[in-house]
């Protein structure tokens, strides 16, 4: 299917690690507290509407929607708001932070009832009013996806559970434990949205998962499973609708530009919950593992527990902790606190040790061009990073890095363990400026 | 302890490849070839060997002191250099223009331009071309040194490409090596043992090889020979070993598949042409030198099309 005279795309081999496939996920209990930050998905932050000393519950909204490309945020605990303040978030910069501690009550607020529907600007709104946002990694808001300009250009929904990244088995476990609200998700989107075909991508390493979901498909034959081969990054939107339908995703656009839309496994088996609970987006489930955690699991986590203390409940680090992680060691965000609070996008926490998380050091380049065959996107990593280091800005939109989505492909294979992907990060941004000017 | 937590972009995780494992498994590739050249030229043959290897390193590690740059320890490249030199060169050559040969290749081609990663050309093939211009005489005295311990000593003066352009020759010396030529071309199939290993390995795709060699086997073909002959033309002559380990060297090769493509067939264009229409019977090495030029420019020519790049906005 693939033409090698176009791209090679070959992926990485990235090693698997997922030790915690069949271990059944367990609740946490209640955390001291939580910390919702106001930034937990793409776009702009949410606004709090509450103040310190307010009572809250299950269900209660913290922060509205601050914009259209944005969710509202609820809390997961009942309890008091014990702080609202400015913090650091993990990429640096600064973001309001709504602090609760729980009162130990669980009391659901009165608000919360499942939403009635009976068209498809229902159908958004409620999804809207959710909080849902993609639970794959990205964050991006699942109301915004779900708008469509036009029924007619869109026939396809894909349901994404490649989990391409190592460690990571929340969705292989949303798979096998929850296929009811997945397929009840499933025929909502699709109902409401006029979607004539479901395709739901397996990498073909959780055979469990694939043959849940084929018993429970058997019965419609437009909803289908497809076993994808498990490889780096399967799991991208773009190599996802490529691989299940041969359609490209043209440059700049979304999936519906090649009449897909693309929805994490979770996230459509939230919708399915949520349409029979009204319960909105409160708590996910985290695979918690790396070399330092003794008790690997799978854990159903109140958005916003301090990450430090998924960690303890876990058995804690057995060691000197060398690097957390929220999310995959391909794409996932290295925190500089494990005191801040989980957010809504993240689908793991790893605790690594100083020898895993030492990188080798970078060597000059030899140019092999394995990035460039790596690249499932089918840049040209190489020849993109010098254009940047000569601050070539044309070259670098001819070369298109505005495409590059950060998988880390380029870098995980280079021999001269070289920074590519980061330096393709300063290239993009380098392109983005240049092209404002 | 909180504090000194690791931060760093993502990804947070390398595979196992590196550098200096390339190189060895290269140098390992040639084994072969290095064993098949000590029983066909004798002891003679790995002195010259160790020559280059040490002037190669040698000149490296005095070029990075001297110039105060991190010295590039133990990455194998410098020695990978020394070896392919050396199995450029025929047994009999003066240890002193090996010297030479190191110098070019490590210094002017090497290193002058920025080293590993930004040499323009295979410095091997520089080397060789340097000591093939220079001392002409002693670079084409393709004979066996006297003593030769193997006692072979058919088809003693010259590369069979000279020798018998039309003349039949059995195949089996052909592929075993008891021909006269420079050290590492004889024996074709300790290079394409070492070939198979480096593709196993990962370390070399087949495409540049398959391409020069068939490209060279059918213009030979079209050009009257038989195909016999025109097997000839590849197992013999510096065909087989610049096609496996110096036209696939890293830096001066293209990336794509399209790009190697184009890259083998120009390679087995220019050595076509240079044997049948030239005065010269080997082309190898100035095929291998004009493409290298080339290949910045290949690259440009055969960038891959990016997901979804194909319509313009």
């Amino acid at each position: 299917m693939k033409n090698i005279f176009k791209r090679a795309a070959k992926g990485a081999h990235v090693p698997h690690l997922k030790n915690t496939s069949n271990t059944a996920t367990v609740d946490m209990p209640l955390p001291s507290k939580i910390i919702l930050s106001m930034s937990q998905h793409i776009g702009a932050p949410a606004v709090p509407v509450v103040k310190k000393g307010d009572e809250v519950c299950v269900g209660t909204l913290v922060g509205k929607e601050g914009g259209f490309v944005s969710a509202p945020i609820y809390s997961g605990v009942s309890g008091t708001v014990t702080d609202v303040r400015e913090m650091l978030n993990t990429m640096g910069g600064k973001v309001t932070c709504v602090e609760i501690t729980p009162d130990g009550k669980q009391t659901v607020d009165p608000e919360v009832k499942p939403p009635v529907i009976e068209s498809y600007e229902d159908f958004t709104a409620a999804i809207r009013k959710s909080g849902l946002v993609g639970l794959g990694g990205a964050g991006f808001p699942t109301s915004v996806k779900l708008t469509l300009k036009d029924f007619d250009t869109v026939d396809t929904l894909l349901i994404n559970g490649a989990e391409c990244e190592p460690y990571i088995t929340a969705d292989n476990r949303e798979f096998i434990e929850n296929p009811g609200y997945i397929m009840a998700g499933i025929q909502a989107v699709k109902k409401w949205c006029q979607i004539k075909n479901v395709i739901i991508g397996i990498e073909n390493n959780k055979p469990e998962a694939i043959s849940v979901m084929t018993k429970a498909c058997a019965e419609f034959s437009d909803i289908n499973v497809k076993a994808l081969p498990a490889n780096y990054p399967q799991g991208a939107e773009k190599v996802l609708v490529e691989n299940c339908t041969g359609r490209e995703v043209p440059r700049g656009g979304l999936p519906s530009a090649a009449g897909c839309i693309v929805m994490n496994v979770s996230s459509v088996a939230f919708v399915g919950k949520y349409l029979e609970t009204g319960m909105p987006l409160v708590a996910r489930r985290l695979t918690v593992d790396g070399d330092l955690i003794a008790d690997k699991k799978n854990v159903n986590v109140i958005i916003g527990t301090p990450i430090q203390e998924i960690i303890d409940f876990c058995g804690g680090p057995t060691g000197e902790v060398g690097e957390v992680l929220m999310g995959g060691l391909m794409m996932g965000t290295a925190v500089a606190d494990p005191s801040v609070g989980t957010l809504k996008q993240n689908n793991a926490i790893l605790v690594r040790s100083k020898k895993d998380a030492t990188l080798p050091e970078a060597s000059p380049c030899i140019h092999c061009g394995r990035c460039v065959a790596a690249c499932p996107m089918g840049l040209s990593p190489v020849i993109a990073c010098k254009a940047y280091s000569l601050g070539k800005v044309e070259e670098l939109d001819k070369l298109m890095v505005d495409l590059c989505m950060d998988c880390g492909c380029c870098t995980f294979v280079c021999p001269a363990k070289r920074p590519v992907s980061q330096t393709m990060k300063l290239a993009k941004a380098m392109q983005k400026k240049g092209a404002k000017k | 302890m909180e504090n000194k937590i690791m931060v760093s972009s993502a990804p947070h995780v390398r595979d196992t490849s590196s550098t200096q494992q390339i190189m060895r498994d290269v140098v390992i590739a040639l084994v072969p070839a290095m064993l098949a050249s000590a029983i066909i030229f004798g002891v003679r043959a790995l002195i010259l060997i160790a020559v280059t290897v040490v002037a190669c390193v040698a000149f490296e590690y005095l070029y990075c002191k001297i110039l105060k740059k991190p010295v590039p320890v133990g990455d194998f490249s410098a020695v990978v250099t020394g070896v392919l030199l050396a199995l450029n060169l025929p047994s009999t050559l003066p240890f002193w223009m090996a010297v030479v040969g190191a110098f070019v290749s490590i210094v002017i081609v090497k290193q002058l331009f920025g080293g590993l990663g930004h040499n323009f050309a295979n410095p091997a093939i520089v080397g060789r071309i340097v000591l093939g211009l220079s001392f002409t005489a002693q670079m084409t005295s393709y004979g066996f040194p006297a003593g030769n311990p193997s006692g072979v000593d058919a088809l003693a003066s010259a590369t069979p490409l000279v020798a018998t352009r039309s003349a039949d020759l059995p195949l089996l010396p052909l592929l075993l090596g008891q021909h006269g030529g420079v050290l590492g071309e004889t024996c074709a199939l300790a290079l394409i043992l070492g070939g198979l290993y480096l593709v196993f390995r990962k370390v070399i795709s087949p495409t540049i090889p398959c391409m020069y060699l068939g490209t060279l086997f059918v213009l030979s073909m079209l050009g009257g020979l038989t195909a016999y002959d025109a097997l000839v033309q590849l197992l013999s002559g510096g065909a087989l070993l610049g096609a496996i380990f110096m036209a696939t060297d890293y830096v001066t090769s293209p990336y794509t598949f399209t790009g190697k493509l184009v890259f083998g067939f120009g390679l087995g264009l220019i050595t076509w042409a240079i044997r049948f229409l030239g005065t010269a019977a080997e082309g190898v090495s100035y095929a291998i030198l004009l493409m290298n030029i080339l290949t910045p420019y290949i690259n440009d020519w055969t960038l891959q099309k990016p997901l979804g790049g194909a319509k313009k906005k």
